[in-house]
Parts: C-alpha cells; structure tokens; sequence
C-alpha cells in the first residue's frame, strides 16, 4: 500500500494530461524516488494507476538512462563522457570515477551511497568536464575536485526508502 | 557575449538570470503576437515565414514554413505543437542557454506558430538534465497565462492555446521527431520509418508540428519585422538569419555565440571565441554537433550556412563546434564519439545495432596499437552499411568516422606503424565490467548482469 499522499500525487499527476499513458515518466520518476528504485512493487503501483501492463512499462524502464529498475545509491552520477569531456581528461573520469569508488560502470559503491553511469552528453560542454549528480552540475572536474565533492556528499546522507 | 553584431535571440541574456516578462517587453516583446492573434490569418503567418526562408535549427535544416504545410487543412480535431528541447549530442547546449537567457521569446515563439497550425496544445519536451529550465519554463509559462499571452481566449480573441512540459526519462533518441511523439505517448520511443509524417499524423494519431526549440524563437522577429529583415541578418547569399553556435573544446572562451548565418568558421573559433587556448595549436572542428565530420584547415573559412556546407561535403547541423588542438589524438576522440553513439542507437534496426559497436571495436584496436592496415579497410566497409540504418542516427555516426578517414589518415596509420598511440593515450579501457570473460557494455540492450550465461 502507498501512503495516502503519494496515491493522490500519482493520481493528480495522470488527471493533468490528455492521456494518461503520457504521465507513465512522472509516474515511475515519482515512485522511484519512494522505492529508492524501480523495484516490482513499484513497476506494479505505475501500471494500476496508469492503466498500462507492467510489459508496456518494463520497455520504458529498461531503455531510460534516468529510471533505475535496479537498486542504484543514494547519489546516481551521470558521468558526461562525450568528446568534449574526453579531450579535457583523456584519463576519463568515468574511469577515474569507477576506480576511486570501486565500482564497475553501473554499480553501486559498498557504502550504498554512490552508482556511476555514463550518460550522453549533458548539455555543460563550455565547462567541461562535467558530470551531474542527482540533476546537480558539477563542472571543471579534475582528480582533486572529484575528491572533494564526493566527501561532501558523504556528509550529507538521509537514508532512502527501499523495497524489502 | 557579444555586442558587435545583431542580438536577437540573445538581445535579452543577462549573466547568470533569465529576462523577466516585463525586460522581454520592454525590448517590443509580445508585439508580434498583438499583431497577430485575430488581425493577421494563419496562412498570412505561414507566408511570413516561408519567405523568410526560416530553416530548422536542430541539426536537418528542413525548411520550418514547408513543415508547416503538412498540415491538413481539413483535419478536424486537434493539433499540437511540440517543441523539441532534448539536445543531448556532445557539444550541443544552445537551446538551454536560451531558455534560460529569454523564457518569454520562446514562448512567443510556440503561440505564433501554434496560431499558424491551428494547434490547440503545446508539449514542451524536455530532458531530465535539463529540469531546471523544465521548473523554470512552467513558471514563466504561468506568467504567461496571467497576462493573457497563453491559454484560453489568448488576448480576448477567441483563439485558444496551453503548453505543458513533458519530462523526460534521458535517451538521446528521443530528440528524432517521431520518436519524441512515442515517447510522450509512453510509449518505446523508437523512431518510426515511412508511414506519414509527424505533420499528418502525429501525437495521438494527429497532426504534429516537432520544431527545435531555437527555430521557434525566430518567429517573433520574423513576424514583428519582416522577412526581408531576417534574411539581412545572415551574412551569406542563400542564408537567412542568426544562429546560436556553441563552441566547446580547446578555445580561450568556450560558450553559446549569437553571431549571423554565413559567419566564417574561423571568425567563430578566432575572433568571437577568443582563438585557441593558451599553448593549444588548431588542428581541426567538428562543425556542426557530433554527427557532421571533422573539418580540414584548409576549409577554414567556410561560411556557416546549410549550402555552402554540404558543397564543401561537411554538414551545418546544430551549429555546435567542437575544436581539437595538434595535441589531441583524432582516434582517440573518434572512438569516444562512437562509444556515445553505441551506447546511444536505440537498437530497432540490425545496421546501427551491430554495425556501431563493430566499428568501436575496430578503432579500439588502433587506438591501442593493435591495429592493421586490414582494420582500416573494415572500416570503410561497413560505413555504407550504417547508411543502410532505419533512422538518421547511424548514418551520423558514421560521419566522424569517414572524416578521419578522409583527412587524417595519416594520423591513423601512425598508430599502426608505431603499433601505439603516437600521443600517448593510455590504451582504451573496455567500458564495462567483465561478466565471464564477456565486459557488459552499455548500449541498447545491455548484458544482464544477473543472468550472464557465460
Ligand atoms: S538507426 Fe539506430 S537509432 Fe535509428 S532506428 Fe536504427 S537502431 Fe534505432
């Protein structure tokens, strides 16, 4: 069951357009950010309020870069590993990243508190490189600005919601 | 920014904040919709800008007044405008230093050609790294609304039209027209191949205009001055207008210029972007977002204009370019561009699901040293093939590639000579983890990590 005051979001967000399969992003993005993660609980949750199956749903989750349908931490970083990015650090900080946090490309550092995934080119490339944490820009990256706004992040944890 | 030459997209940009309403007005904003809404008719606003040769700024360059009149005259129910706002090519950022620059130009922009279509709705599509302008565009869209600029009856005329934002969920497919129709219908946003047009059958089965968010913006100078004002604008000939050039890479002042139609590539790169960064050597650009090829230096001083363009065999696109100094390994950026290309292609159709990645793998043994002449002529081979794609996304990856080929092949054989990066590059690391002996590889149909056969 979801709390009262999520069931009424989702639902006020399927009446404020023409269909409400249009609604099928804002509904996982919402209950993703509950879950944690698109677990089964939740793919089942969008596909009652949304009327759609739960297949119709899983071929939007598995293809979107920002739907997470496994567990992923508290802080997703998009990694920009375009050109423009590659030429300012051809080290790549999507490598630096993995290494540093000691993860593969899309896992979860041990912590819980870290997924790193590359992304298509996130629109900062004047201030390259640049990578966006939780929909955050970080520019102007190198090894040593890296260090420290993942110390940062670690300071500031709120533990998430997640599916048993 | 630039003060030299004519403003008009940007007339309004101020540093670090968006132009308010009444700034916007201040400048003779919302007069071309005065003008407009219930004085002027629909078609009287499509002639406008068919003659001011208004051309699509998103990267195809389609004549947006000839887009304009796919539209059935006869269709009876609604149509829609979509304003696509998904730019996620490396090195394109134009459309949101304009959104945040003057959030009114835009929307007076989507209501005129809405009124010309005859649309009743707009979707804005936007693209999950850029939710600031998404929370700041259904602000300034509100603000519209209360001064009468949007929604029902728009200046007491009986004309009626609303725009909401569409989010997102973050596929570089989803800025190809049809796809973007799928994707707010929630559905797989796969583009559509044949069948009719987006103009004739779009968003829920009904005509579609999907125009770039920057070709929108034009609308109110073209309307409030004319046509032949516009086409003064640009420097060349056969163009018409200005245009935002994004300029990334290894320049002194890398950002988003509004500088004419027709503009040499080197005044871009060596006046308005402040020339090379310090201690960097010009080697090359990539001139028009990442699907055009790199561009020799003897072509410095082509116009940027769609037609000069492809007579010299490179592509205008989105205008965004992206400069490599002598020091900066071209098979290196080459394979970096074709790993966002193979994680990107949306896997529908065989030649760009396969076809990329084969290529990848390709240019990765060359950028390591491991490469023969033999790899080389692979590549050619299978370029054609990328051609042979559903949609226009693998044959602009292909692009990169044949300009390597075309112009820098000796750096590439440098490689194979030298059987190591004569740059130095570290050898490509495989993006992925290895699963069994397979490394997962992110791209349209990613390794289950959980369930790997191997
Ligand atoms: S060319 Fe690539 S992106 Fe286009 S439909 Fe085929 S697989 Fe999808």
């Amino acid at each position: 069951m979801l709390p009262e005051a999520l069931e009424k979001e989702l639902h006020r967000l399927v009446a404020a357009v023409p269909r409400p399969r249009e609604a099928a992003v804002d509904v996982m993005y919402v209950l993703q950010r509950h879950y944690g993660y698109l677990c089964d609980e939740a793919m089942h949750c969008a596909a009652r309020v949304l009327g759609m199956t739960t297949l119709e749903l899983e071929s939007l989750a598995t293809f979107y870069d920002y739907l997470y349908r496994r567990p992923v931490g508290r802080y997703v970083i998009h990694v920009c590993d375009s050109v423009v990015c590659w030429m300012f650090h051809q080290d790549s900080i999507f490598d630096y990243l993995c290494r540093t946090l000691g993860v593969p490309p899309g896992g979860t550092s041990e912590d819980g508190l870290f997924t790193v995934l590359p992304a298509a080119c996130i629109g900062n490339c004047h201030n390259a490189p640049t990578m966006l944490i939780n929909g955050r820009f970080y520019d102007r990256l190198t090894p040593e600005r890296i260090e420290a706004v993942l110390a940062e992040l670690r300071q500031g944890i709120e533990e998430p919601v997640r599916c048993k | 920014m630039q003060v030299d030459m004519p403003q008009v997209l940007f007339k309004n940009r101020h540093l670090g904040r968006p132009a308010t309403i009444d700034e916007y007005r201040a400048g003779g904003g919302y007069e071309a919709l005065r003008a407009t809404i219930g004085k002027r008719t629909p078609a009287e606003v499509l002639q406008l800008v068919l003659d001011a040769d208004l051309r699509g700024r998103g990267g195809a360059g389609f004549p947006a007044g000839r887009k304009w009149q796919g539209v059935p005259v006869d269709h009876v129910g609604p149509r829609y405008v979509v304003i696509n706002t998904d730019e996620m090519e490396p090195g394109t950022f134009k459309d949101r230093i304009l959104v945040n620059a003057d959030p009114h130009l835009v929307i007076e922009g989507i209501v005129l050609c809405a009124y010309s279509i005859g649309a009743s709705e707009g979707v804005f599509f936007i693209r999950p790294s850029y939710e600031g302008d998404a929370v700041l565009i259904e602000q300034e869209c509100r603000v519209a609304r209360e001064n009468g600029y949007l929604g029902k009856n728009i200046l007491g005329t009986d004309f009626s039209f609303d725009v909401h934002v569409h989010r997102s969920a973050g596929r570089y497919i989803c800025g190809e027209a049809s796809a973007q129709i799928k994707a707010i219908s929630g559905q797989r946003p796969n583009p559509r191949k044949g069948g009719p047009r987006t103009a004739v059958k779009g968003l829920w089965d009904c005509p579609t205009i999907v125009n770039n968010l920057e070709t929108l913006a034009n609308l109110p100078g073209i309307v409030r001055n004319g046509p032949q004002w516009f086409k003064s604008l640009a420097r060349s000939a056969t163009g018409s207008g200005t245009k935002l050039y994004s300029v990334s890479g290894q320049v002194a002042k890398p950002g988003c210029y509004e500088l004419p139609i027709g503009v040499t590539i080197r005044e871009i790169i060596f006046e308005h972007a402040g020339g090379m960064a310090p201690g960097k050597t010009f080697k090359t650009v990539i001139p028009g977002g990442a699907s055009t090829p790199y561009l020799p230096e003897s072509l410095l001083d082509l116009e940027m204009d769609f037609d000069p363009m492809r007579a010299a065999g490179q592509r205008f696109g989105t205008a965004s370019l992206m400069v490599f100094d002598q020091g900066t390994c071209l098979v290196g950026a080459t394979l970096s561009l074709i790993e966002f290309f193979a994680r990107e292609s949306c896997g529908w159709c065989t030649p760009c699901r396969e076809g990329i990645p084969y290529i990848r793998e390709l240019l990765r043994r060359l950028e390591g040293g491991e490469g023969t002449e033999e790899h080389i002529a692979m590549i050619q081979d299978m370029l054609p093939v990328l051609d042979a794609a559903y949609c226009a996304f693998a044959p602009g990856a292909a692009e990169p590639v044949r300009g390597l080929l075309t112009h820098f092949m000796d750096e590439v054989r440098a490689h194979i000579t030298e059987k190591r990066c004569p740059f130095g590059n570290p050898p490509p690391s495989l993006r992925g983890k290895a699963c069994g002996t397979r490394p997962i590889q992110f791209g349209p149909t990613p390794c289950p990590e959980d369930q790997c056969p191997i």
